[in-house]
Parts: C-alpha cells; structure tokens; sequence
C-alpha cells in the first residue's frame, strides 16, 4: 500500500511545482497528498466524501423508523390504534436516541472485552478529541487492539450512524406486540432491552474486539444484530404477551393499506443509507451494497406477489410490499459481500420463504405476531444472514485484517449458523427476561376493555379524526 | 310529498342524480352507509388471515317530492341502478307531513 501512494504523492508534488502553483489550496488532493508524504507520520484525517455519504446515511437510517416504519407499521393496525402505533416508533427514537448517549454506544463500539464494551464512552466523553478549530481527526475502531480499524470519518458521524440502527431495531419489535402492550410498558422494556440486548449484539459483532467479528462471522449491515435480533425478541413479545382480544373471531383487517405502501417505501429508499452506508465510506463496496439492495429488493417482492398469486389467487398490494421488506432485511447481511447475481438467490428466497412463514407457519403455530416482527424480520434475517455464508465473494468482503476476504462456502456457512444461533439464544432469553421485569414493575398488557376500546384514546387521549 | 329513500351501489350514484334532475328534483340528500341483504358479504386476505366482510359499502339517497312525481323518480332510480347483479339495493317509500324552508319560511310543496 505503501509504495504507490509514496509515488503518487510525489509525482503529485513534482507536478505542483512543475506548474508553480504549490500555494493554490484548491488542489487539494496534490497538497494533500505531498503533506502525507512529508509526514508520514500524522493522525489520520477524515475524508470528506465519505464522511459527507455518511452523514446522508445517518439521515437516510433515521427516516426508516421515522417516518418509514410508524407508517409501515400504523397503516397495518386497526384505525383504533393507529396513533398509538406511530406514537411507538416515534416514542423509541427518542429514548434510544438518549439510552445511546448515555451508555448504549459505549457498551455497543468501546474496546472492552469480546462480549462488551467498557464505559469509556459513557455520556460520549471524549467523543470531541478529534476536533481541533474546526477540524477533525478520523477516529480509530479498536483503538490501542490488534484489531485496530482506522476509519475516514469523524467519531461523531459514525456514532451517530449507529444511532439510527439503534433506534429501528428496537422499533421493528413494537410489530409483534401491536395493539396491545401499555405504553409504560413500552418505554421501560425498551430502555432495558437496547441496552442489554442490542448494545452486546452489536459489540459481538461489529466491535472489532467482539467474538463473532474476530471468529470471522459476516454481517454487513445487521442481518444478525438488527433482523434477527429484533425478531426473535418480536416472537418472544408475541407468546409472553398472548394474542389480541378478538385473535381469529375478530375482523382485524388494516384500516389504511396506503400508509403501508408509503411506510414500506420510505424504507426502501432509507434503506440504502443502511446497508450503502455500512461501507462507513463513499466507495465501490458502497455502491455495490446498493445494487445487490435494490436487485434482492426486487426480487423479493416479486416472489412474495407470485407465491401470494399462485396460492391465493389474486397478488395483493400488502403481499408486494411485505414482500419488498423482506428482500431488504435479507440482503443486509449479504450487502457488502456478495454479487448481483447472489442478491436474486437471497431476494427470491426470502421472498418466498416470509410469504410462508407469514401466511402459513405463524397460523399454524397460532402465535399472534400482529405485524409479522419475527415473520418478516427474523425468518429473513436468517434467510440472508446464511445465505451469506454461502454466496459471499471473497474479493468483495476482503479487509486489512483479512486480504483475501472470505469467500462463500461451507466453512463460512458454518460460521453464519453459529453468529445466527447465538443471537437467537440470547436475544430471546434475555428479552424473556426483560419482559418478566417489565411485568412486575408495571404490567405488559392493558385490559381487555382498554384493548377492545383501543389504543390510541385509553392510552393517549387522542383520536386521528 | 312523499320520502324516496334508495339503498344503490356507490358507483351509481352519478347516473341516478343525472336521471332525476330532468325530472324536477330540485335537490337530494345522500349518506355513505354500510349494510347487508342477501349479497351477504365478501372474502378480504391480509398476509393469510381471511376477514368475511359482512356490511358492504352502500350509498343512501333521500329525496322528498311532491306525490304526482314519486312514480317517476321511483322507475328512474330503479332503471338507472340497476345492473342485474346481486346487491343492487332497494327503495323505500315514506309519507311526508311538513317541510319547511329554513331561508324564507317557505312551507310544503313551496318548500322542495
């Protein structure tokens, strides 16, 4: 690596003086690159493209939970809970957004140890080092480790990027538990469960100093700590609270559709931001990120709406859309590692393999997973995150700390059950937990009275019209 | 006077009021309703789940005329919402005793 930006950089400083312009700042790149090669030594900058497509990522993320989710999520309930659905997803972004601040992004990307993180970051302290009049320096994932990651893109950036997963992934649970939990409840299982249950994930798996990411378990963009987890807690949600009052008499068809099909837009477009964005940088892994999303997208949808088609007899607008959702949590994992034709492989699999676990497996088991949270979520989280194992591209998923990357095979199969196996596990007891804790300090369910009167007037005090 | 009140599919309302007008109607009143009669309901499937649908969306049209019109306006509701189909709906007919004129005090027949 070494060699060619030492010619460039010199070659670079030749020709700036060849044309006597060394003093002209806006040839940046060349006085960029003979600062570097004069000293070789210096802190490492941030580069402004990434981090400029980081802080659009960031925005993207968040548009996911807000609006995309609350609308995805509220256009699929009664019209008696439909604030209250939307309150769910607005309400949890902003207590992530705080039980981030505090501990949640130190436990999560501090070094720690392999299944934590140390609080070295609590209240973000010392988040504004790097700054300096105005400037920054990029920060070090790993710092001080073997594993050390150098970024290109300020700490605040990339804490805030993380911010936004933090907030959709506890978002997604609230589809599992739709129509019926206190919002007390809500607000008291989240904090706890960010904060034990997603902080740790994301530590084992994207902290260079986690197990998953040392053992060489793939997860791009959060197959595993966002999909998976949030839906394996979704169904844990659905058993422990037990099904809506009025489960297989009631008519409890959606009350508006067409704020599904905006929800589930907003997500697909704010999807891009997750996994392009994953590439913590404006590069070529990004761009592929992006295609793959928008191909296993695609295909997803169009399995979901032919499989509906085929079985049911007419191709359903709720079925493209649930469809198109699960193609995108399928391909986060495989995101930055596998090929075009790799995300058909995942988009149509996960296309039909959700329509079944939706339509047929959920009713079969009888749980009540309102909004289908593990349906969706957790049965196209494992879908992507083992078909990552098997379809990944060695020269694509390549690091510093792996060169040759790891290609697709059994051996990574193998590594993907495991990262897969273990978030199940734990994901699930400890939400099982958390639940038992948040039922005796208040109670999981409103009355059935409350629950038939619905949501949004017994909890908020408020009607949509 | 007499009250005309029909029971029609929605998308035939237009037809239905652009029927009456010749006719002298000088106005209508018309509610989005539901309902059942022997065309029950439907089959609606979300993600799986099957709802019977039992009360279809209907539109209900009042209007009071005078009585030498009512067989008019009752042939030419009947004649314009129908389709043959089930679920076409029904008319009712119903004695009026007073109607007034809200602006000008205007009562009865003076008043349609």
């Amino acid at each position: 690596m070494k060699k060619p930006r030492l010619a460039w950089g010199l070659s670079a400083l030749f020709f700036a003086l060849l044309l006597a312009l060394p003093a002209f700042a806006d040839d940046a790149p060349a006085a960029a690159a003979a600062a570097a090669a004069a000293v070789p030594a210096g802190p490492p900058k941030i580069d402004t493209g990434d981090t400029a497509w980081m802080l659009t990522s960031t925005a993207l993320v968040l548009l996911m939970t807000i609006p995309g989710l609350a609308l995805f999520y509220a256009g699929m309930v009664r019209k008696k809970n439909l604030l209250a659905t939307m309150m769910q997803s607005f309400a949890i972004c902003c207590i992530v957004t705080l039980v981030w601040v505090v501990a949640g992004y130190s436990i999560a990307f501090t070094n720690g140890n392999a299944y934590m993180g140390d609080f070295s970051r609590v209240m973000l302290n010392g988040i504004g080092a790097g700054i300096s009049k105005g400037t920054d320096i990029a920060f070090t994932l790993g710092a001080g480790t073997d594993a050390a990651a150098v970024q290109t893109v300020p700490e605040s950036v990339y804490m805030m990027f993380q911010m936004t997963f933090a907030i959709i992934t506890p978002a997604l649970i609230a589809g599992a538990f739709a129509d019926r939990m206190k919002f007390s409840a809500l607000c008291i299982f989240i904090t706890l469960w960010s904060l034990l249950v997603y902080s740790p994930i994301a530590h084992w798996v994207w902290a260079p100093t986690g197990w998953a990411s040392q053992m060489g378990v793939l997860d791009f963009a959060g197959g595993t700590v966002v999909h998976i987890n949030a839906g394996v807690a979704g169904l844990v949600c659905a058993l422990v609270l037990g099904k809506r009052v009025g489960f297989n008499t009631d008519n409890m068809a959606p009350f508006n559709l067409s704020y599904a099909v905006i929800g589930a837009s907003l997500l697909w477009v704010g999807w891009f931001g997750f996994n392009a964005g994953s590439a913590v940088g404006a590069n070529g892994r990004a761009g592929m990120a992006m295609t793959v999303t928008q191909i296993a997208t695609a295909a997803a949808a169009m399995g979901w709406m032919f499989a509906e088609w085929i079985t049911k007899g007419k191709p359903s607008v709720l079925g493209i859309i649930s469809g198109a959702v699960a193609g995108l949590v399928a391909i986060t994992p495989a995101s930055g590692y596998v090929l075009p034709g790799g995300s058909i492989v995942i988009g149509l699999a996960a296309g039909v393999i959700c329509f079944w676990s939706a339509t047929w497996l959920k009713h079969a088991l009888g749980y009540d997973d309102s909004l289908d949270a593990f349906g969706v979520h957790g049965i196209g989280g494992i879908v992507g995150a083992l078909l990552t194992g098997l379809l990944s591209y060695g020269p694509l998923s390549a690091t510093d700390a792996t060169p040759d990357g790891s290609p697709g095979g059994f051996d990574q199969l193998k590594l993907q059950a495991i990262g897969v196996a273990s978030t199940i596990v734990y994901s699930g007891v400890m939400t099982l937990i958390l639940l038992m804790v948040t039922k005796a300090l208040v109670g999981l369910r409103v009355t059935e009275e409350e629950e038939r009167e619905g949501l949004d007037i017994v909890l908020h005090g408020e009607q949509i019209y | 006077m007499k009250l005309i009140m029909a029971i029609i599919k929605p998308f035939k309302l237009d037809d239905v009021r652009e029927a009456l007008t010749p006719l002298g109607v000088q106005g209508l009143t018309v509610s989005e309703v539901k309902g059942f009669g022997r065309q029950k309901g439907q089959t609606e499937i979300y993600r799986g789940a099957e709802y019977q649908v039992s009360f279809l969306p209907k539109i209900k049209l009042e209007v009071v005329v005078a009585d030498g019109l009512v067989d008019q306006v009752i042939e030419a509701i009947a004649t314009t919402a129908n389709t043959g189909k089930i679920g076409d709906g029904k008319i009712f007919v119903m004695d009026i005793e007073r109607a007034v004129r809200i602006r000008t005090g205007e009562l009865d027949s003076e008043a349609l």
